[in-house]
């Protein structure tokens, strides 16, 4: 396997590192202090491959608060609001796009 | 890395060799597979104790002849994920009768120790020290064993069929 | 009903205390993610989009009313209180905390439930028939066998880190609802001329990015050997099977590379060499498990009773009598599939409270058991005819009693993008939509049986490619676009469905897919010719010009 630090990191746009907390599962966002938060608006955004890379490499270096740590695209609104940049994103961020059989 | 044997973490006996380093009349050393082949007679005939390092994705057939007069066979997970060597451990103890030391290295983590000793492995070249020094409670966790293997460990389907006949015997 | 003792219990409450010291071993820091993820994987435990999931195993189908109740329990307790039964004989549950995940295990061991080997490369859940034991006409019940392979296959010392993971499937049946040829070891029970019990055993089937029917390597297996002739199937794969490339490691790849006359003679060699070991059943092992099924001690009933013929003028239960309840080996006894497929709700979910309901209606009606296929739907084996209308009038209160078995409706589909971490497109919805718009009963009575089956990515887990229609989602430019096949099948006829043009985006599925039937109405030559039949007389020219006309 390749390890993420070793991938060509290539971005197009504002991007965030996103992974799974480990205890739980749920979705989190590297944030700028070195940790993780699960509140996309409380994330590092990173706009150039090489702070991305630096972003990547140290979450990867925490193995053990999260799970699968890579780069995800998100559109920065003009009032500052970060949203997923993209379906799969939106649907870690927002659940599923169905309704459940038991309402959350 | 700590190598573990009869339950214990020991010293390796063994000199492991490169490709290059000199072969020591005095010693017992491990070698390479292709480096063995290449004389087997000359190594073995030394008066030490000789073991052989078989890379998982060689045909045993080449071994087999020398089995007999080996100290040592290591067989070689790169990865753990990586289980061929399981097969050759079976076939080295039940097919080819091999009696000597089966040693597991490369990435030989705790949680494959079960399958590792039931599969012939009786010295495990460790990759972490604390696994190592968990080795005796580790092979101990299971007592339920479903697949007659070379280890001799009852199965649950002889198991079963010998509580049916105690309990028909008056 | 096989009943676990305590040798079995044992080995499920050693796993769950290993997998207790894993878990723990990794909130600590002491297993690396990489380490953890094989033992994981090995007891069930997946990352999904949005949490863990747990995939626990149904071996061979069957479950007791206890075990239902227990799932019910545990989609309660560490859930969102409901659970997703899949195309192999397991349930998941979707929103599991890792720290939860020993204690969820151990409440299910406690009715001899486990997820052992439902994922990893090792060999999965041995599945079977949902009928078996109870269908008319089969060889004999191969639910014994599962289990034999179930046992046989629990952390197998040898086999546990394959070059890929491994499935096995068994009918006994001449109709096969196992989808066996889709298998990497497919096995059909059946007696020889002699009239020993044995299997024609078929290698090398499966769906995924590669498609594969299976091929057959060897006509007849007797029973007695069909331990150590798995054994050398899987040694040989465990030794040739690529390991350099995650999409050809399995083993279809290696049947295909080799061909089936080099990989049989391989196997033939191996099996030569150890088919007279410690691995041969005797009769009396045989003997042993068969005699810890335990059947149901059926009455002897009417096959017509009155209060069937009574509940008959009813045109609904009728409606659903004729589509979801099938002939019984017994008279006076009928099997009742259980629709997982409302018009509008995801494919195979079930919620806590349904589980618990279905529990309580096999106690009352169906002997205690319930039964999985692979369709996603549930069956309750055993009922008397007798009961049929209360048991109806009960199911359709708890939205079980959708009379769309078998019907275009009855969509099989995988988790997609709403859940899984692997899919390039959603499943559900389409699913969803596809229902909508077929909702109407005389409609999709009309049409007869159709199989929709959708994938979410290439991985196959909703086996698009033995769908009559397979709907197979891709990314695009970054939007979902769907591959459509037709003629596809995963019975004992199991063919792999033909693209019928390009990819069309999420928006535009349900239309197609009506206008793909469309073209069927109009091109059928008979109204029992099948969708798949009119496919296999006519190709799939003539739906492709109709369907992209206009497009």
């Amino acid at each position: 396997m390749t390890s993420p630090l070793q991938q060509k990191i290539k971005i197009t746009g504002p991007s965030v590192v996103t992974a799974n907390r480990t205890w739980d599962g749920i979705v989190i966002y590297r944030d700028t202090q070195q940790g993780w938060t699960d509140e996309l608006a409380d994330a590092a955004i990173v706009r150039t491959a090489d702070e991305a890379r630096a972003l990547l490499a140290e979450s990867t270096a925490d193995d053990v608060d999260a799970i699968g740590p890579y780069i995800a695209p998100v559109i920065v609104r003009d009032d500052g609001a970060i949203e997923p940049g993209n379906l799969r994103e939106r649907i870690r961020r927002q659940g599923v796009t169905i309704d459940l059989p038991i309402p959350a | 890395m700590p190598l573990v044997k009869k339950g214990e973490i020991v010293a390796d006996a063994y000199l492991h060799l490169g490709d290059e380093a000199e072969i020591p009349e005095n010693d017992s050393a491990l070698v390479l597979a292709a480096r063995f082949l290449a004389d087997p007679e000359a190594i073995l005939n030394r008066g030490h104790s000789t073991g052989v390092i078989w890379p998982n994705n060689r045909d045993l057939d080449e071994l087999v002849p020398y089995l007999g007069k080996l100290g040592v066979v290591a067989l070689v997970f790169p990865t753990f994920r990586d289980g061929r060597a399981y097969s050759q451990a079976r076939l080295l103890r039940e097919r080819y009768g091999y009696k000597g030391e089966l040693r597991a290295t490369g990435q030989v983590l705790r949680d494959q120790f079960v399958l590792m000793v039931r599969a012939g492995f009786d010295a495990f070249d460790v990759r972490k020290d604390a696994d190592a020094d968990a080795f005796a409670a580790t092979v101990k966790r299971y007592s339920v064993f479903y697949q007659p293997t070379g280890d001799g460990r009852v199965t649950a389907l002889h198991r079963r069929m010998q509580a049916r006949l105690a309990a028909n015997t008056p | 009903m096989y009943a676990y003792d305590e040798i079995d219990r044992t080995l499920v409450n050693e796993r769950v205390s290993e997998f207790r010291d894993q878990v723990k071993r990794r909130l600590s820091g002491e297993l690396t993610e990489d380490e953890f993820k094989m033992l994981r994987l090995m007891n069930g435990v997946y990352l999904q989009l949005h949490a863990y999931m747990l995939r626990v195993a149904i071996p061979y189908g069957t479950l007791s009313a206890p075990q239902l109740r227990k799932m019910a329990h545990v989609a309660r307790r560490y859930d969102r209180g409901y659970g997703h039964f899949t195309t192999r004989q397991n349930i998941q549950f979707n929103w599991i905390k890792l720290a939860d995940l020993p204690d969820a295990l151990e409440d299910l061991a406690s009715v001899g439930i486990h997820a052992m080997q439902t994922s990893g490369n090792c060999v999965r859940n041995v599945t079977t028939d949902q009928w078996a034991g109870v269908a008319p006409g089969e060889v004999e019940d191969p639910r014994i066998w599962a289990e034999l392979l179930r046992q046989y296959s629990t952390m197998h010392p040898e086999f546990t880190y394959l070059p890929r993971k491994f499935k096995i499937a068994i009918t006994a049946s001449d109709h096969d609802r196992a989808a066996i040829k889709v298998h990497d070891i497919g096995l059909r029970l059946l007696k020889n001329a002699s009239g020993e019990t044995g299997f024609e055993v078929l290698v090398g089937g499966g769906l995924g990015r590669t498609p594969f029917i299976g091929k057959v390597i060897k006509p007849f297996v007797a029973g007695r050997d069909i331990l150590s002739y798995v054994e050398s199937i899987l040694r040989v794969y465990n030794q040739y099977g690529r390991r350099d490339n995650i999409y050809k490691a399995r083993i279809k790849i290696l049947v295909h590379e080799l061909g089936i006359e080099k990989f049989s003679a391989e196997v033939e060699e191996e099996w030569q060499a150890m088919r007279d070991s410690a691995l041969q059943l005797d009769d009396e092992i045989v003997a042993d498990i068969r005699s810890r099924f335990q059947y149901p001690g059926y009455q002897t009933l009417s096959d017509t009773p009155d209060e069937l013929t009574a509940a008959s003028a009813d045109p609904q239960f009728e409606r659903w009598l004729n589509n979801s309840v099938a002939k019984h080996q017994k008279p006076g006894y009928a099997i009742v599939t259980l629709s997982l497929k409302p018009i509008g709700g995801p494919p195979g979910d079930a919620t806590a409270d349904q589980m618990d309901a279905i529990a309580d209606l096999a106690d009352k009606y169906s002997f205690g058991e319930i039964r999985v296929g692979h369709e996603q739907n549930l069956a309750l084996p055993n009922v008397a005819k007798r009961d049929l209308p209360a048991l109806w009038q009960r199911l359709d209160e708890l939205g079980l009693a959708t009379p769309n078995v078998n019907l275009i409706t009855d969509i099989i589909a995988c988790p997609g993008l709403d859940y899984c971490s692997l899919a390039n497109a959603r499943a559900i919805p389409i699913a969803q939509e596809l229902t909508r718009r077929f909702a109407n009963h005389e409609l999709a009575e009309m049409i007869g049986r159709l199989h929709i089956n959708i994938s979410g990515c290439i991985n196959a887990c909703g086996h698009h490619h033995v769908g009559h229609i397979g709907i197979l989602g891709v990314e695009k430019n970054n939007a979902e676009f769907y591959q459509i096949t037709i003629g596809g099948r995963a019975d004992e006829g199991a063919v792999v469905g033909t693209l019928i043009g390009p990819a069309v985006p999420y928006d535009d599925v349900a239309n197609v897919i009506e206008d793909i039937v469309e073209s069927y109405l109009a091109l059928r030559a008979r109204p029992d010719e099948l969708f798949y039949q009119t496919v296999e007389r006519l190709g799939v020219e003539p739906f492709k010009e109709r369907v992209y006309a206009t497009r």
